[in-house]
């Protein structure tokens, strides 16, 4: 289903932070500000990431010249068991709350949900977004940091990094968020964790061609359509799903992928980057500066999200996924 | 798109498994492993009083310190990714199953977290060997008591 | 001959770790699986009186496998049945000791205490 927002509003402020191996990155130079110790020398790793969500708001915040006090909600999401990273960092924040699991999709359905609060008159100013890290999810997801596995080409890494926004009132030197698609779920089947990219894949073609039939509009509406985390595989298999569908080669060149570029061609990432943070922290950086100086002036952004859990996969369950999608203009 | 249709499509499009490559390199690291164990076997022999028969638990439990070493510099993550069963396969492996998640889970304590989880990975090995060993055995037990079989 | 005992131990280690792969690989099958298949493979070796033989001809390449744990608890049920009968079966398994496993146990203790986490890319 498809939300026309009617008083279009703005993402006012935007921060971006990231680990270590994240400097890597080709969009390091977006980033506000990249950490030495992946811990944020805190002892566990789930501290850490507390702390790195914590950091990531307080830029976005100061960015705005303002203080916790001044905003009104909170929403947001990771992906470690019961979201306790982001929970404990709320606590922090002292901002009303609501955490939020759409696994990679929760970067996009945060600003979703976040826009309609703002829409309503409910929220002058809402902080939104996501985060991941790294050794937290790989070894509550797949194995101990240490354990000698050995992974597929298929299969992307965890970035380390966190992205949020401040959402607030309509304000025409902002970029604006006129529209936004909550996708359904979307199972076909797929059991291997080592290959979101395939599993993700039909649900952002469900959400982006939802998004643009309901629109009435083409991939030439638009100088930008990015997925949060396919990868170079998913990417690739979304492509293919769209050409079957009629979509011309010219069209195609729109469609990129954050997790895909993430690292760029370093093979060490296998097919790219993955995580809540990885599409939080491109778009709440890298698109939003683009949107701002006018080299973009309407992008789409739809995040994916696997919807599994490590018991379920025990359990022999295919993996369920979603994708969340907000239409970005600049005047 | 139908679901069929897609598991087509996802098929043609994702590359496939290199399995002559994994299999080589798994033989070459697995072999050379071995190798290293075997010239261990040599020295504690040579240097000290063990015999063919008992050099056994030395090597093994000299291969798996090395394996902590490996492990706890991050060294056998790399190795592991590059040759999959050649190092996950011989006890170097289950070394480092056991490691890695001790390492791994001391943030949740000695107890509750070394303790409750060292065995994550590797348990269902020692689990299967045992009940394996077990009725091997009985089965034999029983083929011997009637005449069948000797010890 | 020294050279050709190395070279068995090669060979002989490297096929057991390639079936262990061709395992995971065609049959989609994670590490655990694939060592808890191999274990059960070398205890039923051990029944049939041939893993033994293998461990003459390639010392550490039979020995350093995970197949081996599978012939140690084995013969350690083995000896004990035979001595004891039913009981023996039992109680025989953890007399042989299993070095490997007390290792791990201890040098994981050990490294906990050392070690911390970091998230290495290859």
């Amino acid at each position: 289903m498809v939300i026309v927002f009617q008083t279009k509003p703005s993402i006012l402020a935007n921060g971006a932070v990231a680990g270590p191996l994240e400097k890597k990155s080709v969009f390091y130079s977006y980033f506000d500000s990249i950490v030495e110790d992946e811990r944020w020398n805190q002892k566990t790793n789930e501290q850490g990431h507390s702390k790195m969500i914590l950091e990531a708001c307080e830029i976005v915040m100061k960015k705005a010249d303002i203080k916790n006090t001044d905003v009104d909600y909170f929403l947001s999401g990771d992906l470690v068991n019961q979201m306790t990273p982001t929970n404990f960092a709320a606590r922090d924040l002292a901002i009303p709350f609501i955490g939020l699991f759409s696994a990679c999709a929760t970067s996009i359905s945060s600003i979703i949900v976040a826009s309609l609060l703002t829409e309503l008159g409910a929220s002058q100013l809402s902080v939104a977004g996501a985060s991941s890290q790294h050794n937290a999810i790989e070894r509550q997801f797949r194995y101990p940091n240490y354990y000698g596995g050995q992974k597929p080409a298929t299969a992307q890494w965890t970035v380390t990094a966190a992205g949020y926004a401040l959402v607030g009132k309509h304000n025409p030197e902002y970029p604006s968020v006129v529209a936004a698609t909550i996708g359904k779920v979307v199972d076909y089947g797929d059991t291997n964790p080592f290959h979101m990219g395939g599993a993700m894949a039909p649900a952002a073609f469900e959400t982006i061609t939802t998004h643009l039939k309901q629109r009435n509009q083409k991939f030439h509406d638009y100088d930008l359509i990015m997925t949060g985390d396919l990868g170079k595989i998913g990417l690739q298999i979304l492509k293919t799903m769209f050409v079957q569908s009629g979509i011309k080669q010219d069209e195609l060149q729109l469609l990129r992928d954050a997790g895909a570029e993430f690292y760029g061609e370093d093979q060490a990432f296998l097919a790219g980057a993955s995580g809540a943070g990885c599409s939080a922290a491109v778009y709440y950086s890298y698109i939003i500066q683009q949107l701002k100086t006018g080299r973009f002036k309407r992008v789409l952004l739809c995040a994916t999200g696997s919807l599994l859990s490590p018991l379920s996969f025990q359990q022999g369950e295919s993996i369920p996924c979603t994708a969340h999608a907000i239409e970005l203009t600049m005047e | 798109m139908e679901q069929e249709q897609y598991k087509t499509l996802e098929q043609q499009v994702t590359p496939p498994t290199p399995y002559l490559k994994n299999a080589i390199k798994a033989f070459i690291v697995g072999g050379i492993i071995c190798t290293i164990g075997h010239a261990i076997t040599y020295f504690y022999i040579i240097f000290f009083d063990f015999t063919e028969k008992t050099v056994g638990n030395p090597t093994v439990s000299t291969m798996i310190f090395l394996s902590m070493l490996l492990t706890g510099f991050g060294l056998y993550k790399k190795l592991g990714q590059f040759a999959g069963a050649g190092s996950a396969v011989p006890v170097t492996g289950f070394g480092n199953a056991v490691i890695s998640a001790a390492i791994e889970h001391r943030t949740e304590g000695v107890v509750l977290g070394i303790g409750g989880n060292i065995f994550k990975l590797a348990g269902s090995v020692i689990l299967f060997g045992v009940a394996s060993a077990f009725f091997v055995a009985l089965i034999k037990l029983i083929l011997v008591s009637i005449g069948v079989a000797q010890w | 001959m020294i050279f050709m005992d190395f070279l068995i131990a090669f060979v002989v280690g490297g096929i057991i770790c390639l079936i262990g792969q061709l395992i995971m690989d065609f049959g989609k099958l994670t590490p655990g699986h694939t060592l808890s298949i191999l274990v059960v493979s070398g205890s039923i070796l051990s029944g049939l009186g041939l893993y033994q033989p293998l461990i003459d001809l390639a010392g550490a390449g039979a020995t350093i496998p995970i197949t081996s744990f599978g012939h140690s608890l084995t013969q350690g049920a083995f000896a004990e049945a035979e001595k004891h009968g039913w009981v023996g079966v039992l109680t025989g398994m953890f007399e042989v000791t299993s070095s490997g496993i007390s290792a791990a146990i201890v040098f994981g203790f050990i490294a906990a205490f050392i070690f911390k986490p970091k998230g290495k890319v290859n």
